[in-house]
């Protein structure tokens, strides 16, 4: 049977998150870890609310951003108020007024975009978030131009000796707004209106001809969509206590469209795993290297090639192998294939960051790796790392058929026994 | 207030300069089982199309229960308490059996855009899809993916879909098209018992399939009714013979 109420296993899922955003600030609690916690649990809102669109409502919006972005100013505007004693609210709460500000700009562009669905959606929402970028460079008065709109987060009276000065406060605030997100996000694809977004996604004719307007449906569900995003903008502006054009840019736009679909737009755990993902690169190796953009954009491309499910649908593929414990075989060929995998990854990173040595001016062209010093000025590092690109794209070749029998022949197996 | 449940008033549709529907009058009353029949190209689809709203009319009016439904949108008029069937199967590939008789039962139920109820608690559209499942015979499959349906079954669901909401009309295109001949008997079986009590207007290429079901007959012929009554009736018609009974016999003959 399908619906038992309340099963253990959802109970147990949503206890283990609940650890989780409990004890991770605790487990990183260095400086950088904090930062990266922080804009991770953001990202994750952002992603989960663009899947809404994208993943639930079949909605591919180049312009998700404008309503993080002016959730985002509006909480800066209201953080300043209150910090000049304009009126008194709490600074936990001010998510609410990014959210309930992202839901308002929801309802004016929402009702723009969503009268037409597909490419028609798509190309609108591209103007709309060009449109809102530039009016937001347009009005400095407001916007605060190229600069941004700064401000202090610590203001008010301390609640509970709460004042969000250090990283730990705001990194709970941000696990606390996260976590009721998710729930709230799920339970909406729980209900008439997420089940029948999925309907019009799938077959908007057929939803027509039961009693959906189908505009209706993909409006409501964009309107409640920008909320989320709301939320996440007025997080990222406590965290940042700086609010530019930036955060409305078609920068953003794309980045949580790859964030998203990185980690799987099918799946409502993929937009979770990508947002992590996504800081990892945009925070982590960011700092190591400056080809971090590049190989994000690889590593994207990569996903959409060879796993448009996304990571979400690379692990839960491997649920019923376990269920059967058939895991063991294909534990081998996955350690080759990752192993090949790596040896290439290496020669093209190697390459890479020659390329990126030279083409900078002034820059040392010396690449130092686990000791090892390449030149990128002279040849044989070049045919080197040519060479290990090459051995391990062959040997991911062979791994990757090895993985393939295998899988192909446990599933054939799984089938017949259900047969 | 006529006590007719369709009504349609000289209703014309043109594509382009293409005439298809040619000033169609036919009164449909409440409670009826009314075949429109007709050889292909005839039009018997633009005719579905026009009257559950899929394309806007050329000229003309159309009732729906002495109600004015003349160029409202598909889901204004499956408000209204009309719902239709597919010729090629229309269904929600992606979702089970019991979901896609569930989006058929959730406006019908009240629910409407509500994003503040838990689908899986909501004990009426639950037993009502339970209800349809059981009656179009699918109770077994409920949780298989639509789209890995045999053929047969995935019409079944088609109708399923169709008169979840509980609609009082009833429109079937071709329920038993490209099946064979013991699923269309059960098909026949089927579309008589779901549309106990409500009006059901079908279109129909199987000449066997039409007779013994319907009340009444319409013929259709490029674009215009050229005839219209009991089975008796239609039989006896020398148009009709000419038109399109004619014909299948040469079919027939040929084959």
């Amino acid at each position: 049977m399908r619906y038992e109420p309340l099963n253990l296993g959802r109970w147990v899922i949503w206890g283990a998150m609940a650890l989780v955003f409990l004890v991770a600030p605790l487990v990183f609690s260095g400086g950088f870890a904090l930062t990266m916690l922080i804009q991770m649990g953001t990202m994750i809102i952002f992603a989960l609310s663009y899947n809404m669109l994208l993943g639930q409502g079949g909605m591919l919006s180049f312009g998700h951003a404008v309503y993080s972005g002016l959730g985002a100013f509006l909480s800066v505007h209201a953080l300043n108020l209150i910090g000049k004693g304009a009126f008194t609210f709490p600074v936990t709460l001010l998510p609410l007024i990014g959210g309930l500000a992202g839901l308002a700009f929801g309802v004016l562009f929402g009702y723009v975009t969503t009268r037409r669905a597909g490419t028609t959606f798509a190309l609108i929402s591209l103007g709309i978030g060009e449109m809102v970028f530039a009016c937001v460079l347009m009005f400095p008065g407001f916007f605060g131009g190229e600069a941004g709109v700064s401000t202090n987060r610590v203001v008010g009276q301390p609640f509970l000796g709460i004042t969000y000065g250090p990283a730990i406060q705001v990194c709970y605030l941000v696990a606390v707004w996260c976590f009721l997100s998710i729930v709230a996000m799920f339970a909406l694809t729980q209900t008439p209106l997420g089940r029948m977004a999925n309907a019009v996604r799938d077959n908007p004719e057929r939803a027509e001809f039961v009693g959906y307007d189908t505009q209706k449906v993909r409006f409501i569900q964009l309107v409640l969509s920008s909320f989320f995003a709301g939320v996440a903008g007025a997080l990222s502006c406590i965290n940042f206590e700086i609010v530019s054009a930036e955060n409305v840019s078609p920068i953003r736009s794309g980045g949580v469209l790859i964030a998203t679909y990185i980690g799987g737009v099918p799946f409502f755990l993929g937009p979770i795993l990508g947002a992590i993902i996504f800081i990892f690169f945009v925070v982590a190796l960011s700092g190591f290297t400056k080809a971090w953009l590049l190989y994000l954009g690889l590593f994207f491309v990569t996903m959409v090639v060879y796993a448009p499910g996304g990571i979400a649908s690379i692990l839960l593929m491997q649920i019923p192998v376990l269920r059967a414990r058939r895991f063991g075989e294909l534990a081998l060929p996955y350690a080759l294939a990752a192993a090949a995998g790596l040896v290439a990854l290496a020669g093209l990173i190697g390459i890479v960051e020659m390329v990126y040595r030279l083409s900078e001016q002034g820059a040392s062209t010396v690449l130092n790796v686990f000791g090892l010093s390449f030149d990128a000025r002279t040849t044989p590092p070049w045919i080197g790392f040519a060479l290990v690109l090459a051995a391990g794209l062959v040997a991911l070749r062979y791994a990757s058929r090895l993985v393939g029998a295998r899988w192909g022949a446990i599933q054939q197996d799984l089938l017949a026994r259900r047969a | 207030m006529s006590a007719n449940a369709i009504e349609l008033r000289d209703v014309h549709k043109s594509f382009g300069k293409t005439k298809i529907i040619n000033g169609v009058s036919l009164a449909i009353g409440s409670g009826e089982r009314h075949a429109i029949i007709g050889p292909n190209g005839a039009g018997k689809s633009t005719l579905y199309n026009l009257i559950s709203g899929r394309y806007p009319l050329s000229s003309g009016t159309i009732l729906l229960n002495g109600e004015d439904i003349t160029g409202l949108r598909p889901f204004e008029i499956n408000r209204k308490g009309l719902s239709r069937s597919f010729q090629v199967t229309n269904i929600f590939h992606n979702m089970s059996v019991y979901e896609n008789i569930r989006c058929g039962v959730l406006w019908a139920a009240g629910y409407r855009y509500s994003f503040w109820h838990r689908v899986g608690g909501l004990r009426d559209v639950a037993q009502r899809a339970e209800e349809v499942m059981e009656k179009i015979g699918l109770a077994q499959r409920r949780n298989v993916l639509a789209g890995t349906l045999t053929y047969a079954e995935q019409r079944a669901l088609e109708i399923g879909i169709t008169i979840a909401g509980g609609a009082s009309v009833i429109l079937l295109d071709e329920p038993t098209a490209g099946m064979s001949r013991s699923e269309t008997a059960r098909a026949i079986e089927l579309v008589r018992s779901v549309t106990q009590g409500k009006t059901l207007i079908m279109v129909e290429h199987d000449m066997g399939v039409v007779f013994g079901l319907a009340d009444r007959i319409s013929v259709l012929v490029y674009g215009e009714v050229i005839a219209t009554g009991t089975q008796d009736e239609i039989q006896a018609n020398a148009a009709v013979q000419e038109a399109y009974l004619g014909a299948v016999h040469k079919e027939i003959a040929s084959a």
